[in-house]
């Protein structure tokens, strides 16, 4: 039994959406809709809405059972009510699962969140997380659309699952093994950038052609909560048809809304105690009342930052008891103090040779997310119009896009819109080349859902689709053999085995470049990856590069089954890579002299610590 | 919860027995229902029949109607600390500190009530215009000098407040509605 809808599941950081629509039999041309996501609210309380937030409340026995409508004896929660819970019980709930996912230095599949919790918390490893997400929407879909009926359940449609455009191989790779684990079983990904894209061109219907022609270049900004993602996608004339095709994708960058909103409640809380301090009181705010700050400092923020005329926000925030006059605090934040922390602190005008700094971390660091060690977003951007100048053959220091589209709840603010758009078009000044245009008719906070439930419309034939592929080409390090220097390591050759830009559904066999496995253990090799080198055709060899140039990624793993062979024997094996109708890259070793027709084991990208 | 039963008079009683035959008799249905000896909800079709000599029929009772309105005092609580607010004395308080309050309190509860009910006004003219209607009691009250026969003409005071759509959170089986707030202990 085919799929009845199309589903995009947009898998945030910070918030999980469903988009669907049924999948047409004629002519017509749905158009999808959010599905509203049965969650609990509070304790014993259910509504639904359209977004669940991406949170995982590990409940204690004092919270009792956390009864839905489709299991009266759940044990932890997901959604709303584990959101809140993380303000009152923090050490007991999972947030940024997804930063974690693709955190590259600790075992994702091994129970590690929530990090910092007390013993007697059941950890959930990072894939977990993503998966009970996942399984959430199965279960609201399988309440309020299937209503029981196993033909319409979540498990049996055509699923279209969002990743960062930024995320690598292997994080692709534990995004569907949460998804399969969730039952989800036609599973395909997309990157989020392209989401927004797709979702821009259903809104604009067939007008899309007068906006975006051959020759222009889209930049998508994608400023969420908790992540920044950039993609530029090209349409390009290919005898005579429009195509769309993605270029360049940015680097993962753990800085959003969150961030913002953290940055300005901190501000907030300086002023407030410099006050009561002159007052000749003293201040400490608890930890509810911080987070109370921050909720009420991004209502401030939202209304300042939308609002030209307004000089000020009144900030009130109440105390935990229930006297709630007395224990109110208040203040206010003036227009100059948001745009000085957010305008100017997270997108500044910076010139297009701007670069995002970089700390060298302490020896020894805490073990936790990679946030980004700068907070300007524009520097981020305009490191990544440079990095790939030469994305579509032309001449310049960076890549010229014609077009921005915007998605992502940070880019609500208009202020914030300008702000980028201002930068671009002083970038694309001192390159002497016109100025970007501003696509309008963005659907900002629901977007990627929708736009990945038209991708999925799309596939059927249903509209234009993007081209794009690998979005980095892909390294197999191979150590030189030369008489080892104390102190000094031996240099690696990267052996090109996945060019960038690999197409879904293809192959491509690594000529040359053996490498060898041990029979029944488990190698691994140091595995490399790289967004900017588009000439590497399989096979390469690439001696030197430039520091940033190739960047290194958790290494691969190959387990040889002794099956046939002598154990500790050294069997060589050549690489092939492919990439899966789902988009996640396979790299399958092949033994050069097989011992059966078709002889071939799965290496898997291994999402281990090494340290 | 078994509900206390005060014993029924004597004469009621024989009357009751009266009754009773006739309906085991006739009735198969409450004859099934009599004699199954545990029935739990018992006391109650005996009791109705005491009160009214009809034939009884056995429903659920219908989920008290407080609960919505419960539910909506605690979404209102949680979201803006309605019930705190309207519980504590003001006297005492400035203006200042009850507005700080307040702006917390408007803040929540505007939330709550907009994700919760659509509200439109139920006159689309601006308050202060003339305007000319037929009244239904339901939608307009006619204030001032209230005499003659439609249609109306007079000033638009109040525009007045629809709900067009509610949608009320729903709660799980066995949630207590009755806690409004939950205490909380920090540990």
């Amino acid at each position: 039994m085919s799929a009845r809808y199309v589903v995009g599941i947009d898998l945030g950081t910070t918030h999980t959406a469903l988009a669907y629509a049924p999948v047409p039999t004629g002519d017509e041309k749905p158009s999808p809709e959010m599905l509203s996501i049965p969650q609990l609210v509070a304790q014993g309380t259910i509504e639904a809405r359209d977004l669940l937030p991406s949170f995982f409340y590990v409940a204690h026995e004092s919270d009792g059972p956390q009864a839905l409508p489709w299991d009266a004896g759940r044990t932890y929660v997901v959604g709303e009510h584990a959101r809140a819970r993380g303000v009152d019980a923090p050490a007991r709930v999972v947030a940024s699962a997804k930063s974690w996912l693709c955190h590259p230095s600790v075992d994702r599949r091994s129970p590690i969140l929530p990090a910092g919790a007390p013993a007697d918390v059941e950890r959930i490893s990072p894939v977990e997380a993503s998966w009970r997400y996942l399984e959430h929407l199965v279960e609201a879909w399988d309440h309020v659309v299937a209503k029981g009926d196993p033909e319409l359940s979540l498990t049996k449609q055509s699923v279209v699952l969002t990743v960062p455009a930024s995320f690598d191989a292997a994080a692709r790779e534990l995004t569907t093994e949460a998804a399969y684990a969730a039952g989800l079983t036609d599973l395909t990904l997309l990157e989020e950038p392209q989401a927004a894209f797709y979702s821009w061109l259903g809104n604009r219907g067939d007008a899309w052609r007068k906006d975006v022609q051959a020759g222009d270049v889209v930049l998508v900004v994608d400023v969420g909560g908790g992540t920044s993602d950039f993609s530029v996608i090209a349409a390009v004339d290919r005898g005579g048809e429009l195509e769309l095709e993605r270029v360049a994708v940015g680097d993962h960058i753990l800085l959003g809304g969150d961030n913002m909103d953290l940055l300005l409640a901190h501000i907030v809380e300086t002023k407030m105690v410099a006050e009561a301090e002159a007052a000749g009181r003293t201040l400490e705010l608890d930890r509810w009342q911080k987070v109370s700050l921050q909720h009420a400092a991004r209502g401030a923020k939202e209304r300042l930052l939308a609002d030209a005329n307004a000089p000020s926000a009144q900030i009130a925030i109440a105390g935990k008891g229930s006297k709630l006059i007395g224990g109110t605090l208040r203040t206010e934040i003036t227009r100059a103090e948001v745009e000085q922390a957010i305008v100017e602190g997270f997108f500044p005008l910076v010139a297009s040779s701007a670069r995002p700094t970089v700390r060298t971390r302490a020896a020894l660091t805490q073990l936790g997310l990679p946030y980004a060690q700068d907070p300007a977003v524009t520097k981020h951007l305009a490191a990544l119009l440079a990095r790939h100048a030469s994305a579509l053959g032309a001449e310049g220091k960076m890549l010229r896009p014609t077009r921005i589209l915007f998605n992502g709840g940070v880019m609500k603010s208009a202020a914030l819109r300008d702000r980028v758009a201002q930068s671009v078009d002083a970038w694309l000044g001192e390159d002497g080349a016109p100025a970007a245009k501003v696509l309008d008719g963005a659907d900002l906070d629901l977007a990627v859902a929708r736009g990945a439930a038209a991708y999925g419309l799309a596939r059927l034939g249903k509209g234009v689709r993007i081209r794009g592929g690998t979005a980095r080409a892909y390294y197999v390090g191979i150590e030189s053999a030369v008489p080892s220097i104390p102190g000094m390591e031996p240099p690696v050759t990267a052996l090109c085995v996945a060019p960038f830009g690999m197409e879904e559904g293809s192959a491509a066999d690594v000529e040359g470049g053996e490498l060898g496995v041990v029979v029944g253990e488990k190698v691994s090799f140091r595995f490399f990856g790289s967004s900017v080198r588009r000439q590497d055709a399989v096979g390469a060899q690439i001696e030197r590069w430039k520091g940033a140039e190739i960047e290194e990624l958790a290494p691969i793993e190959v387990d040889l089954p002794a099956e046939g062979r002598t154990q500790g024997d050294v069997v060589p094996v050549t690489l092939r890579a492919s990439v899966t109708e789902v988009g996640t890259l396979l790299l399958e070793a092949i033994p050069t002299q097989p011992r059966r027709p078709d002889e071939r084991w799965k290496v898997e990208l291994s999402v281990r610590s090494e340290t | 919860m078994v509900p206390a039963v005060a014993p029924l008079p004597f004469t009621t009683r024989i009357w009751f027995a009266w009754v009773c035959f006739f309906k085991v008799l006739f009735d198969g249905a409450f004859a099934a229902k009599a004699y199954a000896p545990a029935l739990p909800p018992a006391p109650e079709p005996p009791k109705q029949l005491a009160e009214t000599p009809k034939p009884a029929r056995v429903e659920p009772p219908p989920p008290p109607p407080t609960d919505a309105a419960l539910q909506l005092l605690a979404l209102f609580q949680r979201e803006g600390r309605f019930v705190d607010f309207l519980e504590e004395e003001v006297a005492s308080f400035s203006d200042a500190d009850i507005g700080a309050a307040a702006r917390v309190v408007h803040a929540g509860c505007r939330k709550a009530l907009r994700d919760h009910v659509k509200l439109e006004p139920v006159r689309p003219e601006e308050e202060g215009t003339k305007v000319t209607l037929e009244t239904s009691p339901a939608e307009v009250k006619l204030t001032g000098n209230v005499a003659g026969s439609g249609p109306y003409t007079g000033a638009l005071r109040h525009r007045g407040w629809r709900a067009t759509d509610v949608t009320l959170p729903q709660a799980v089986q066995g949630h207590d509605a009755r806690i409004v707030a939950q205490a909380e202990v920090e540990l």
